[in-house]
């Protein structure tokens, strides 16, 4: 009696615990579709109002020339509202384009050493300042750079703006160095060690042998290290709005101030009125983000799965 | 049996729930808005809270904006703003079935800050205008040092970016390459450290910042640079009273219906002599008393 009714309840919490594994399991594509949907739905709305043109630029009368100008501005709280994306999108890739340098040189140089060349003892200790840094809050980052990095640059650079794309890289760069060194230290170690043997027999010494043998064949690994960790730059929000400055500036200049796709939806959905053009713009801006930041993942993905297969040979 | 035991149960858990919000929805007063008025408003609900002790004050920030939203979606019950609610919102909260009521409960001097190191004493509307639409580019231009002039702005959420905006810029854009900072201190602590940086603010936050100037304002070339802050360090009240500093502003408290019971209590303590003291404390210009 007794055996068949823990065989029945058995059966039941067996089948209960597959179903809520089977939801926790697709929960992360539901959200992400939900995301999706919402983030698309809303950003259309901006073209129900607006010129799709307005994205790029605006004819505006300027007083001050005294003839229509073109001007390439975000300049949301105005007469004649601008949205123009290219500022923004300017505004990012100065930012994550030299943090993604900086973490990939200085990621890479920890990872071959982590994998390769520490002895135990330092990668006991490595390891959980790593797993550290990886914990520092970014707005704790971002005060740093504020307050004390961003005098140290103006001063030996002598630049204009204190705060600069620069400086946010700077930051940005700390924040994605133990994601990128991760997953390029992960890739190494993955290397099978016949092929390192191999190299060793042929005679070659440790560092031709890391350099010749174990980093190519992680070169797949390692590049989804730095798309996702140039991902991961374009996403951070916090940094960039302390240490960039903000001003959206068409620039390709490293230590102008500049404002990100990100530190624009932050400084300015907290008051936009909801249902508004602006507030569409900047669902749209999230929208923008959220492709680019998509399809780098997508890559990245597509570029470890050839690496593993690769392996697996 | 133990169908009775869960009926209990199910009646207890019915029975508090109904008895725990009406015990404390009784006094309970939110207060949402403007980040310029949130200490102030914090330091009002704690004395009133000692010496009323039934009631029961919130007081939260997040913007003049964000306050005026969340009085439209009732939200709140008082929304904090440092700047008059616009029209917009005004219609937008007619539509939603409320009547808007205004109340003055402070006075607040905006500054505008430099370096401590820049020559640059005093200015005219005209040029702070001129200045932060980008069209004075450099220091020289208005008797200053050959170096380029940078401008740090507020966030566009922030009511301090639309009061410069409509009482000093006349309604027209920030140049683009004003900086926008999250906060009257981070501009503080950015002016602080640059030489050729000029910022804006509340006065009385500025009085106690090191490494940076607050200037004196011209209404035009021919009237007298006034300081809002005066030679002793403190608030100069009078000049901003009698207007003779020109950029100063109210703040300002909205509730969604005329106000009674609680509510009215709170807004007439606030702007009774012993809610003013709080002003001057926090370091804002209090209103001027009928005597």
């Amino acid at each position: 009696m007794r055996h068949r009714l823990t065989k029945k309840s058995g059966n039941f919490s067996e089948w209960l615990i597959q179903k809520l594994l089977l939801l926790a399991g697709i929960s992360s594509m539901l959200i992400m579709a939900l995301i999706f949907v919402f983030l698309f739905k809303e950003a259309v709305r901006f073209f129900f109002t607006a010129n799709p043109f307005d994205l790029i630029g605006k004819w505006v009368y300027d007083d001050w020339e005294g003839h229509y100008v073109f001007k390439m501005m975000w300049q949301s709280i105005s007469e004649v509202p601008k949205y123009s994306l290219i500022p923004l999108i300017c505004g990012s890739l100065l930012v994550a384009f030299p943090a993604t340098v900086i973490a990939g040189v200085l990621g890479l140089g920890c990872a071959i050493y982590l994998s390769e060349l520490a002895p135990s003892k330092v990668r006991e200790i490595l390891k959980p300042t790593l797993e550290l840094l990886a914990g520092i809050p970014s707005v704790v980052i971002g005060f740093v750079m504020l307050a004390f990095i961003a005098t140290f640059i103006q001063n030996t650079f002598h630049t204009k703006f204190r705060l600069n794309a620069f400086v946010g890289a700077c930051g940005v760069a700390l924040a994605v160095l133990p994601i990128m060194i991760t997953i390029a230290e992960d890739a190494m170690r993955a290397v099978p060690k016949d092929l390192r043997d191999a190299s060793y027999a042929l005679g070659a010494t440790k560092w031709q042998t890391v350099w010749g043998t174990v980093v190519p064949a992680a070169v797949s690994g390692i590049s989804a290290a730095i798309i996702l960790g140039f991902g991961r730059a374009l996403g951070e929000t916090m940094i960039v709005l302390m240490a960039t400055g903000n001003a959206a500036l068409v620039t390709g200049n490293i230590f102008s101030s500049v404002r990100t796709m990100t530190a624009n939806i932050a400084a300015e959905l907290g008051s936009v009125a909801q249902g508004s053009e602006h507030y569409y713009a900047l669902f749209l801006v999230g929208a923008v983000l959220f492709t680019f930041t998509f399809v780098l993942n997508l890559v990245s993905e597509i570029v470890l799965n050839k690496m593993r297969q690769k392996l697996r040979m | 049996m133990k169908t009775t035991r869960w009926v209990i149960r199910g009646v207890l858990v019915m029975a508090l729930a109904a008895i725990i919000p009406s015990a404390f929805a009784a006094k309970n007063i939110t207060v949402k808005g403007s980040d310029t008025i949130v200490v102030m408003g914090q330091k009002w609900a704690e004395v009133y809270m000692q010496k009323h002790p039934e009631a029961a004050i919130q007081v939260t920030g997040g913007g003049s904006g964000v306050g005026i939203a969340a009085l439209i979606n009732g939200t709140t019950d008082i929304a904090n703003a440092s700047r008059k609610i616009k029209a917009s919102e005004m219609d937008k909260a007619k539509a939603a079935g409320y009547y808007p009521e205004e109340f003055k409960v402070a006075m607040d001097s905006l500054a505008i800050v430099v370096n401590a190191s820049n020559p640059i004493k005093e200015l005219s509307l005209k040029q702070i205008q001129g200045i932060y639409m980008g069209n004075i580019n450099n220091w020289n231009e208005i008797g200053g040092p050959n170096q380029p002039i940078l401008r740090y702005c507020r966030e566009s959420s922030s009511g301090t970016y639309t009061f410069l905006k409509e009482e000093v810029l006349k309604n027209k854009d920030y140049a683009a390459d004003c900086q926008t900072m999250p906060g009257t201190s981070a501009i503080a602590n950015a002016v602080s450290k640059d030489p050729n940086g000029i910022g804006y603010g509340g006065a009385a936050y500025y009085i106690k910042q090191p490494g940076v100037k607050i200037l004196s304002v011209k209404r035009d070339d021919k009237s007298p640079a006034i300081n809002p802050v005066k030679a002793d360090g403190t608030l100069d009240y009078e000049a901003a009273w009698s207007g003779t500093y020109p950029i100063w502003r109210y703040l300002y408290m909205y509730t969604g219906f005329k106000p009674k019971g609680e509510i009215k209590a709170y807004l007439d303590w606030i702007m009774s002599p012993e809610g003013q003291k709080i002003v001057e404390e926090i370091g804002y210009v209090p209103l001027k008393l009928k005597k």
